[in-house]
Order: structure tokens, then C-alpha cells, then sequence
């Protein structure tokens, strides 16, 4: 065992309490999206919780093999949602990652992505705006059901997937900042579009804009804000995810609102659990300003929903296009919203909402999961993509951006006939 | 450690994916779910048909490299930990194969790494019912099932795994396919090999098909909890609904310190100043549920239960059955480590047994909680832990034995339904006889000369 190995087996020994607590009953084999595909213990949180306890034991030499075990996780906090002793399995794995990656290094290519495009706003939204005007040059159309495009000439780098292009305007760059003051609801929001609702999904940004002025919800949508920091936390890169989580309270902490409201249950629960949670280590008057922050974050569902009082009456309408509805996994199993979702899209009498089997098992997206792991995350999506297609309806609907890239790339390579929308979509064609 | 060569010979039959040789993928597999040392195996192999299998098997014997078969993994008495020397874990979720469901003669045939859930589900959508409902059926397997004879909460009145196996085929040490049993309701061709291979832990052979046993399911059912000041008469109130003959399906049991643990996870508003809870279900024809309810109901308040609710719908059950769906989950949050016992005692010694587990927590301070199956004897003492606090684990130890003491004193025995493994298999002369051991060994020496099948498990010498 060399010098470095110790020196990492006394950084994981930290997480030994937390780890401690699982009893290897091997429930997680039911549930873990990765092991579903591949039946590898290495895959499953027991293996992967079993690996680390051995490397913090320094019972293991292969540190790299162990990093790429951890790194085989999708976070979608299945097994956590079902643990029968509880152990708080996402927060091992985010720390884990970030002890690992501290010692062994990130890849160069996450590097490059997190903290040279992600954690710097202004560089990332130009990039992709410059990107807009040229995409068609490398890419081709794919499916019209999905909209989406495939770029053969970039195989190497994105595989054979099947992508929305990304909008010839994003939200901030059409909108600039919104600030309008609250109208009869007396509410207004700081509306958090994210990332994918910004850049790619604008249409379905624009929903949740006009849903909120139906209702006379004053919005606040600062057109500097920065990504969740999500994709950098997840990768294990706590200094990209610092910057980003530090550059949003910044402007998040000047603002007067009532919520923040985002389309993304990943966002969401970013904002609310994840900010106070991982960062323990901020001065003082950052984390309280975080805890104030956090206390407002809430998903655009449960919003409509439980403040605004959106809720169908009578019977759930019947005989209309058929929609199946996808539970993101931040959202059901992180945040606990299943039927809010569900009510906005039986506001909608044109819908009838059938149930997929296992709606609530992940795509297999996993955020940049997909990135690194492709050929993984279109097995698990092929599952989702049979359950979709299995009910018949001509709509899948779900409340998380990135589930839906992933929904329309699968059913784009099938060549399926089934649109992907934002619940908020199929709500706010009512209005 | 294996060549490198003999590596390579089994990526020749079962392909270069399906053999694990890294360090960690090796480690991945060197526990189960019992609290028991790790040991890392020299390799890994996934076999994804029969014929692979027997060639696997060949190999391992031709090599003299101990095979530990592999489902889930969740076995509680270290079955499935690999063996020191040289030892080879062969896994069964590459050959996870309904084959045949077959309604009319309410048989199936399956591979031994089919999920039980999965399978029961299968036959449910048929309209029929597989009953044998492990805790763990939700990832365990069918193979694991049958080596383990496992259990579940249905066993009072449908009985164990071992009931449900009509027959199966399993590889000799050789790698030559045996045959036992048929698809037919009676079958007195040869030894009963089927019935040896129930429980044998992979010590005996290593199976390929399994025929399994399928009935049509209750139309109706019925649950009722009932609350006991004292665990005496709780036990009183078992004996005198299986003296009213009436049979439930089931018939669980939890004791006060469970269901202190349980409130307090659950905070469902459970009666923890009782001593004793019984949970019951009947099942059946709707008329004979409605019967069998009444009588269960009569014979609970004479025995002096304090009070008794009764589940008017599908709702009022699912709420009735989560202090039991929550007895583990509650205890194991409890504490860091969770030792799960299962001695098992005839019926009517419940309060006997339940009396000694109190005095050895208190004996060894330690906390207990015990839930299980009230209606087979079958209880759960459930030792609450942090097992790297070495005298604290010293104790727990020392614990168990004398809670198989007291089991076997009671005339009881050391596993319902988790098995011997490496665990109990020092316990196996005291509740047997050492003619029982050298008899087990002496056919265990004919069927695997090499000693290669599963070693040190159940009869460890």
C-alpha cells in the first residue's frame, strides 16, 4: 500500500459512520437502474459501498478500479428511496467522489466541461449561442416526432445519439432579465428555467413564463444566473460546484420573492437540499444567506399545485390523445412530487393519462451519466423506452429537462411516434 | 491465486465479459449478509446456459478450485462467502430463464437465477400463486431459495420452499447432469434427491432446472392485530386458534422492544406499552375467511387480548401490516450493525424463548428486539449492534450461543430458515448427534471426493 493509498483510506475513513450503517442486506439489487443491465455487484450500491469500506480499510490496491466502480452511479437515489436501514447512500457517493477525484485526479474531459465551460456563465452561454448558429452544419434531422438531430461526424465524441438542438435563442438571451412585480396571485417568483429549459427546451421555458402570468405571478429572472452546480457535484467537483453555487447566491441573495421556482426536479432539489448540505465549510453570513435561499426553492408542479391551488375536478377526463407520465428521479424519489405533475396534466381535457409500468424507474440519463457512460445509459433507457411505448400514448410527459433528452433520444432511435413534453406544457396549452 | 491460463479457459466457455478478474469486481463478491469476515475469490465466472455450466463445474473440479454458487448474495449465514483457498464464486443471474408456466398441471420451470418476486409475479398474472414469500424475495432467487429452504411469512400455512420443489436437474462435481423428481404430482422414481438438495447450501451439487409446484390462489383474505399485555397469553391466544383449527396464513409476532423501535421510526401511533402484538391474516374462500375471522376474533379476546382491530378494506390492511413491513427497517436504523437471528422453537415455547432473549440482553447488555412468525415458532431475535466496537461484539457472540442454547434446550433448532453456513455449522453436533455429522461428511466424501462444492459450510468436519 503506498503513501498516497493511506493518506485517501484516512480521508474515506470519514465517511465510515455513514457507511457503517449498511447491513449488505442487498435490497439495492431490486431497484439500481445500472445493475438492472449489467447484474455486477461492482454496479450496485452494496458493492460499491463494500469497495470503499475496503479502500478506506486499505484493503484494496486498485484505487483506480474502485473510482471507476463509483463513478457507474447514476444519483438517481433509487436505492436510498427504498434502503431498509436508511443509509444516506447519495451523500456517501457525492463525498466518496469527491475524496476519490481529489486524490486521483478528474478526467481531463470533465475538466474541461465543469470548470472550464459550466462554472463560467458568460463563457458557457456565448459558447452555445455561437454553437446555435452553426449546429446545423455538422448535424442532420433525425425524427420530426421529437425534433431532434444526429451528428455522425461527432460520433466519437457524443456516440450515435439522437439530440434537440439547441434553440436559436435561449430564454436569456431573448428575454434578457424579467422583473415584473406580482399581479392578483400577490406572489412573485425568482424563476430558475435551468440549464436545458434555457438553452435547449426554450419553448417549454416559455410555458412555465406564461403560466406564471396567467396566474399574476410576478417573476424575477436575473439573465446572469448560473447553472445549479449539479452536473460539477455529482462529477465530484467540489471547487467547479463552489464557484457556481457561490456565484448564484450572490445574485440569488439581492432579489425580493417569494420562491424560486424551477421546471427541474434536479434544480430543485439542488437549491434545497444539496446548497445547506454541501456547504459546510462557506463563511458564515454565505451559508446563512444559502439557508434563506434554499427555504424557496420549490418545483413548478408542486407550486401550481399546493400554492396556487391548480387541482382537476370531477372525474379524470377520458377519450382524449393519450399521455403516459414519467417520474423524474430527483423529483419523486428526492423531493416526494408524483401527483402534482399528474393533476396539471389532467387539467387538460384533451389527455388521458395512462400509467407506464415502473414510471418511476430512472431513464437513464443521470445528467452527464449519459456523457461518460453512453452505451450504459441507452440500456437503461431502452427499458424506460419499451415501458413508454408499451401503453400506446402518443405523449410522454415528465417534469425534468434532462429526462426528457434522454426520452426524446431513445424514442427518436426507435423511431417511435411519441412526443416528449414538460408537464407544464401540456398545462399550459389550457391557458 | 488462478493462472492466468486457467483464466483463459474459462473465458473460453463462458466469454471474456462473464469472467470478473480485477481486484475490485473480485472483492464485490467476498460477503454476503451475514456478519461474517469477507474472503475475496480467485475469480468470478457467469455461466448464461446449462452447457456453460456443467463445462464450469468440470473446470473448477479438474482444477481443484472451490465453487460457491452466488444468486443475491443476501444470505444470512455466510453461504455464499467464497472459500480461502483458491475459491471460485459461480454466479446464477446470467441464467435467470422462466422456462415453462404451465396452467394446467400448475407446474413451472425455471433457471436457478429467476428473482422469486419476478416469478411470483409471473404467476400471478397467470392467476395463480407461488406462496413462499422470503423477506429478501424481492432480489433473491429461486436457486438461493431452494439451497437456503428458504421461508417467509406464509410458511404456517403453505409451508417452505422445500414444499414447492416437484423435481430438478443439478450438476454432479463432474460437470454430469443428475435428475430428480418430475413434473407430476406424485413421483416415487428413485431417492428423493430433490428433497436432499433442499437446504443442501450448494454443498451437494449445483442446479440447472428447477420444476416448481403452483397452486391456485386464495380468493379471499382477512387481517386483524391484536394487542397483549402479557407474551404469555399472546402465545396463549396461538395455540388456541391452531387448537380451534383454524390455520392463518399468517401469524406474526412482535415484542415490546421491536415495537418501541418500530414506533419511533414510524410513529403510526403503535401500542407500545404492550407487551406483544400478534398480527394475523386468514385467507381462503370469502365464507370460510368470514368463519375463520370470527373464530381467530373469539379466541384472541379470551385469551385476554387487550384489544383487537380488524381491517375493513384493502387499506386498513396495508396500514395493519406496516409495523411488521417496518419491524427490520426500524431496528436496523437503530443501530449501526444488525445481527438477525432466527432460532426457532415449537409454538407453545414462544414465551419461554422470548423470557431468555430478554434476560440474555439484559445478561449481556445488549439490545434486543424479536418480531417473527408466531405461528411456526420461528422468531427473529434481532441483536441491535455497532460491530467495531470489539467488546461489544465479544458479547454479542457470546449472546447468540446461548440463545442457541436456550433454543435447543427447548427442543428447538439453531436456523428456520437462514440456514447453517459458516455461521451455526459449529452448532450442528449439539442439536444432532456426531453420527449425524460423520454421516452427512461420509456422503458428502462420495459425492465430492475434492471437497470443492461450497467447503465449510453446514458440516464443516
Amino acid at each position: 500500500m503506498s503513501a498516497d493509498l493511506t493518506k485517501l483510506a484516512k480521508l474515506l475513513q470519514e465517511l465510515d459512520d455513514q457507511m457503517v450503517a449498511c447491513m449488505k442486506c442487498g435490497m439495492c439489487q431490486a431497484v439500481c437502474p445500472v445493475f438492472g443491465e449489467t447484474m455486477r455487484e461492482s454496479d450496485v450500491t452494496r458493492g460499491k459501498i463494500a469497495l470503499l469500506e475496503r479502500l478506506a480499510a486499505e484493503m484494496i490496491n486498485d484505487a483506480e478500479g474502485v473510482q471507476a466502480a463509483l463513478n457507474r452511479c447514476l444519483l438517481c437515489g433509487s436505492c436510498g428511496a427504498s434502503c431498509p436501514s436508511g443509509v444516506q447512500i447519495s451523500d456517501i457517493f457525492i463525498k466518496a467522489r469527491s475524496i476519490v477525484n481529489e486524490y486521483m485526479g478528474l478526467s481531463p474531459v470533465k475538466k474541461a466541461v465543469l470548470r472550464g465551460m459550466v462554472a463560467n456563465p458568460k463563457l458557457f452561454n456565448m459558447l452555445l449561442d455561437f454553437g446555435s448558429k452553426f449546429q446545423n452544419l455538422m448535424t442532420s434531422k433525425a425524427s420530426e416526432t421529437q425534433g431532434t438531430r444526429k451528428a455522425p461526424l461527432l460520433e466519437p465524441f457524443i456516440g450515435n445519439r439522437h439530440f434537440n438542438p439547441v434553440s436559436k435563442k435561449s430564454l436569456h438571451a431573448k428575454y434578457g432579465t424579467i422583473d415584473t412585480p406580482a399581479g392578483k396571485s400577490g406572489i412573485r417568483v425568482l424563476f430558475f428555467p435551468g440549464c436545458v429549459a434555457d438553452k435547449m427546451y426554450t419553448d417549454m421555458g416559455e410555458a412555465c413564463l406564461k403560466v406564471f402570468k396567467h396566474h399574476g405571478v410576478g417573476v424575477w429572472m436575473p439573465s446572469t444566473q448560473a447553472c445549479c452546480g449539479i452536473p460539477a457535484l455529482s462529477a465530484g467537483d467540489k471547487a467547479a460546484y463552489d464557484k457556481m453555487v457561490k456565484y448564484n447566491v450572490d445574485i440569488f441573495a439581492e432579489g425580493k420573492y417569494d420562491y424560486i421556482i424551477a421546471p427541474c426536479g434536479s434544480c430543485v432539489s439542488t437549491i434545497m437540499k444539496y446548497w445547506p448540505k454541501y456547504g459546510k465549510e462557506y463563511p458564515a453570513d454565505v451559508q446563512k444567506k444559502i439557508e434563506k435561499i434554499a427555504a424557496k426553492a420549490m418545483d413548478i408542479n408542486q407550486f401550481l399545485v399546493e400554492v396556487l391551488e391548480v387541482k382537476p375536478e370531477g372525474e379524470a377526463p377520458k377519450g382524449g390523445k393519450k399521455v403516459t407520465f414519467h417520474d423524474s428521479c430527483h423529483m419523486k424519489k428526492g423531493l416526494g412530487i408524483a401527483e402534482q405533475p399528474r393533476d396539471l396534466i389532467r387539467m387538460n381535457k384533451n389527455y388521458e393519462l395512462v400509467e407506464m409500468d415502473e414510471a418511476d424507474r430512472c431513464c437513464g440519463c443521470g445528467g452527464t451519466f449519459t456523457l461518460y457512460h453512453y452505451d450504459l445509459s441507452k440500456q437503461i433507457g431502452g427499458r424506460k423506452r419499451n415501458n413508454i411505448v408499451d401503453t400506446g400514448a402518443e405523449i410522454v410527459s415528465t417534469g425534468c429537462p434532462a429526462c426528457m433528452m434522454q426520452m426524446n433520444d431513445m424514442l427518436s432511435q426507435n423511431y417511435d411516434d411519441v412526443e416528449v413534453k414538460h408537464s407544464i406544457e401540456l398545462y399550459a396549452e389550457t391557458l | 491465486m488462478i493462472s492466468a491460463s486457467l483464466a483463459k479457459e474459462f473465458e473460453a466457455v463462458v466469454g471474456k465479459d462473464n469472467v470478473f478478474t480485477s481486484e475490485p469486481e473480485r472483492q464485490a463478491y467476498s460477503y454476503d449478509s451475514a456478519v461474517l469476515e469477507p474472503v475475496t475469490p480467485a475469480l468470478v465466472v457467469r455461466p448464461t446456459n446449462s452447457e456453460e455450466l456443467g463445462k464450469v463445474i468440470a473446470l473448477c473440479n479438474e482444477n481443484n478450485c472451490p465453487i460457491t454458487v452466488r444468486g443475491a448474495g443476501t444470505n444470512l449465514s455466510g453461504g455464499t462467502i467464497p472459500d480461502k483457498r483458491n475459491g471460485i464464486v459461480i454466479l446464477t443471474n446470467g441464467l435467470n430463464k422462466i422456462l415453462e408456466i404451465n396452467e394446467e398441471d400448475l407446474y413451472a420451470v425455471v433457471q436457478p437465477g429467476v428473482v422469486t418476486a419476478q416469478f411470483a409475479q409471473e404467476v400471478a398474472k397467470r392467476g395463480l400463486f407461488y406462496p413462499p414469500d422470503p423477506g429478501s424475495q424481492a432480489v433473491s432467487t429461486i436457486g438461493g431459495n431452494v439451497a437456503e429452504n428458504a421461508g417467509g411469512l406464509r410458511g404456517l400455512k403453505y409451508g417452505v420452499t422445500k414444499d414447492y420443489v416437484m423435481g430438478l436437474d443439478f450438476f454432479d462435481v463432474n460437470g454430469q447432469l443428475v435428475k430428480t423428481g418430475s413434473r407430476t404430482v406424485k413421483c416415487v422414481t428413485g431417492y428423493n434427491l430433490a428433497g436432499l438438495m433442499a437446504a443442501s447450501e450448494g454443498t451437494l451439487g449445483i442446479f440447472n432446472e428447477i420444476i416448481l409446484k403452483l397452486t391456485p390462489p386464495p380468493a379471499a383474505s382477512k387481517a386483524m392485530m391484536a394487542v397483549f399485555d402479557d407474551v404469555n397469553k399472546a402465545s396463549e391466544a396461538v395455540a388456541s386458534i391452531i387448537a380451534a383449527h383454524v390455520v392463518p396464513c399468517t401469524l406474526e409476532f412482535m415484542d415490546q422492544a421491536a415495537l418501541k423501535h418500530v414506533e419511533a421510526y414510524t410513529k403510526a401511533g403503535l401500542p407500545v406499552e404492550a407487551a406483544a402484538i400478534l398480527l394475523i391474516e386468514v385467507d381462503g374462500h370469502p365464507g370460510q375467511v368470514a368463519d375463520e375471522a370470527a373464530v381467530v376474533e373469539k379466541c384472541l379476546s379470551k385469551a385476554g387480548a387487550t384489544a383487537v382491530h380488524v381491517a375493513k378494506d384493502a387499506d386498513e390492511k396495508f396500514k395493519l401490516w406496516e409495523a411488521r413491513r417496518n419491524a427490520l427497517p426500524a431496528l436496523a436504523r437503530a443501530k449501526p450493525t444488525t445481527v438477525l437471528e432466527d432460532a426457532t422453537v415449537p409454538r407453545s415455547q414462544i414465551p419461554a424463548m422470548v423470557a431468555a432473549i430478554n434476560d440474555i440482553a439484559k445478561k449481556y447488555d445488549l439490545a434486543i428486539g424479536t418480531f417473527g412468525h408466531a405461528g411456526d415458532g420461528n422468531l427473529h431475535p434481532t441483536i441491535l449492534c455497532d460491530r467495531r466496537d470489539e467488546k461489544e461484539f465479544h458479547r454479542v457472540e457470546e449472546a447468540v450461543d446461548e440463545i442457541f442454547d436456550v433454543a435447543l434446550s427447548l427442543k428447538g433448532t439453531l436456523s428456520g430458515e437462514h440456514g447453517i453456513g459458516m455461521a451455526k455449522s459449529k452448532w450442528m453436533e449439539k442439536e444432532t448427534s456426531r453420527a449425524t455429522i460423520d454421516y452427512s461428511l461420509n456422503m458428502k466424501r462420495a459425492i465430492d471426493p475434492n471437497n470443492i462444492l461450497n467447503p465449510g459450510k453446514i458440516i464443516a468436519g
